[in-house]
């Protein structure tokens, strides 16, 4: 290809658009839409086009279900600019409606009308759809359990963290006795501990609560040492000619300027807790979503795993979202100093 | 009601302290081996004065500060503010830095409340943040974070800071230093108004002689550390002083001499 040829392309496309410019904008700003719902629609088809190879309840509710939401996908997007900040929220995640409505399409496909996929380790939809709506009393006893567990464990973890973290920081003989038991027993992955835990505390949910507030305390505690290590001595040297006492240089100068520190220490810790929370669960305590993966697998009920699964993902990445507004709120001043 | 209170925070300002240095000398510890900065220095500041001290780079200025500060100890000699000995910091010794060092997590209106708040007062005495804002022209800018202000804003929020303790020594480590010309010449208009408003005694570190004699009414120019007084220059001229004054420039050429720069000039 020359140049030549390509310019003239483009000479030649160009009067083409500047024809029908309405068509080009609709298409630019609804396409998307379209083809989200005509994916939607395929899915919905699908559901109910064969007749499905296993005996599943629920399939053609997930069929209708998959035509509403293409019609909301259409109206929704064609009519987005009558729809205010939720018709443009809609139109902005029409893409990934499609990636969704397409995956969905052929996963039913190859698992409930073909079983391209072998049975019963990849379960249809609409089996794990069965799931919520049969099996919801006690999927959410077990998303009330671990969520109980966790945050316990979490806000005792943080909390002494947070302080240990503030104290070793601020003083050298804190530091001197600390800092090695910090560095002997820190590395260690908490669930090492899980079986003389286990022994050692009274309940399973207490061993698993020490457990949970371990493996987040580690990274609190250092994060939260060296952010109040590596504050600037230019600040206490301004406080102290203004006439603050060393409470105020903790509470107003340390803590404050070390909080971006401990926030990375929080979502470090939130992530390895979470890991020592499924593992408890598994093993000792016989409640939550952890234990209700085992007892599934036990059954071979592969549907309630991937539910629970899908469950436990939403409640993990739900917790670094609050995580993040939270540190969004209290380090608003960072906005334009740092990107974040 | 209102207007009377700020009057008052206005006029309440405390008049300068008087600051006696007397035979101070300091080093430092470096690996072991001691490195003198200060020797035998004495001063005397009567209240009220604007003391420039200028000198080499490097030559002790900014430690004796450190010194008057309280944020140091010297090694020998004794530093008193209005006869009484200083051993630690107090709110009526304010040190601005070269450095704003404003805290970025607080607000201009927050980071100016500072020392009020340190001292536990600031409820009963909010008014005072509100003038010493107004006394730098940033009422407008209260709300904004030190990462929005330019570096003379950023500069004159660290004035503000130190201004609304009422401060009785204003002591200053090259405060316009990394200001570009134009808001350096501002500034300085600034400070000596403040100062003949307020009657606080100042000390000016700066290692421009031009600034040094356009506003101070004493310059003390000091060796090469270790930092020893060479000079004590007074400077008997009206304000507001021009930069073209004769008088000046033939003090200038003094200093520079004794600073060991006679021949460029």
């Amino acid at each position: 290809m020359s140049t030549y040829s390509l310019s003239d392309g483009l000479a030649s496309g160009a009067p083409r658009t500047s024809h029908a410019p309405w068509l080009a904008t609709w298409v630019q700003e609804s396409g998307a839409g379209v083809a989200a719902s005509a994916a939607w629609i395929a899915f919905g088809l699908s559901c109910l086009w064969w007749e499905d190879v296993g005996d599943w309840s629920r399939t053609h509710s997930l069929g209708i279900a998959a035509f509403v939401i293409a019609a909301i996908a259409l109206f929704g997007t064609v009519g987005a600019d009558y729809l205010g900040p939720a018709g443009r929220a809609l139109r902005q995640r029409a893409p990934w409606l499609i990636a969704l409505g397409a995956f969905l399409t052929l996963w039913e496909v190859a698992t409930a009308k073909f079983a391209w996929l072998p049975l019963p380790f990849f379960p249809p939809p609409q089996s794990i759809i069965e799931v919520y709506t049969d099996d919801l009393p006690k999927l959410l006893d077990s998303v009330f359990a671990s969520v109980k567990l966790q945050l316990g464990g979490y806000l005792i973890g943080a909390t002494i963290g947070f302080l240990t973290g503030v104290s070793i920081g601020w003083s050298r003989a804190v530091g001197y006795w600390v800092h090695p038991v910090l560095r002997f027993i820190g590395p260690l992955p908490a669930t090492a501990w899980l079986p003389i835990a286990f022994f050692t505390f009274p309940s399973s949910w207490s061993a698993s609560t020490f457990l949970i507030a371990l493996a987040t305390g580690f990274p609190v505690t250092v994060l939260t040492w060296s952010g109040v290590a590596s504050v600037s001595t230019a600040y206490y040297d301004v406080a102290r000619t203004l006439g603050a006492k060393p409470s105020f240089l903790v509470l107003k100068v340390a803590i404050p300027a070390a909080l971006p520190h401990v926030f990375v220490g929080l979502f470090m810790g939130l992530g390895a807790s979470f890991a020592v929370l499924v593992v408890a669960e598994m093993i000792g305590v016989k409640a939550g979503l952890g234990w209700y993966l085992q007892w599934a697998q036990g059954w071979a009920a592969y549907a309630n795993m991937y539910a629970a699964l899908i469950v436990m993902s939403l409640l993990c990445s739900g917790a670094i979202t609050l995580l993040f507004a939270i540190r969004d709120r209290l380090l608003v001043w960072q906005k334009g100093t740092v990107k974040w | 009601m209102v207007e009377a209170a700020f009057a008052e925070a206005i006029a309440h300002a405390a008049a300068g302290a008087a600051l006696d240095i007397e035979q101070v000398s300091h080093a430092f510890d470096i690996d072991g081996a001691e490195l003198p900065v200060l020797s035998e220095v004495s001063i005397a500041v009567e209240p009220g004065e604007l003391v420039a001290l200028l000198g080499p780079s490097g030559c002790g200025k900014s430690t004796l500060l450190r010194l008057v500060a309280g944020l140091d100890k010297p090694k020998t000699g004794t530093l008193r503010e209005d006869e009484v000995r200083i051993r630690s910091p107090h709110p009526s010794r304010v040190v601005v830095f070269q450095d704003p060092t404003l805290f970025p997590w607080r607000t201009v209106w927050d980071n100016v409340a500072l020392g009020l708040e340190a001292q536990g007062i600031l409820k009963s005495q909010r008014h005072r943040v509100d003038a010493a804002l107004d006394l730098v022209g940033l009422s407008d800018f209260r709300t904004a974070y030190p990462h929005q202000l330019s570096g003379g804003m950023a500069q004159r929020v660290a004035l503000a800071r130190a201004l609304v303790n009422d401060p009785k020594i204003l002591i200053l480590d090259e405060p316009l230093g990394k200001l570009d010309s134009l808001t350096r010449i501002t500034m300085q208009a600034e400070l000596v108004s403040l100062w003949q408003r307020k009657g606080f005694t100042t000390l000016l570190v700066t290692h421009d002689a031009e600034e040094a004699l356009v506003l101070a009414n004493r310059v003390i120019v000091f060796s090469e550390r270790p930092a020893r007084v060479k000079a004590d220059i007074r400077v008997d001229r009206p304000y507001p002083r021009h930069r073209g004054d004769p008088y000046l420039a033939d003090l200038r050429r003094q200093i520079l001499g004794l600073l060991g720069l006679d021949a460029t000039w």
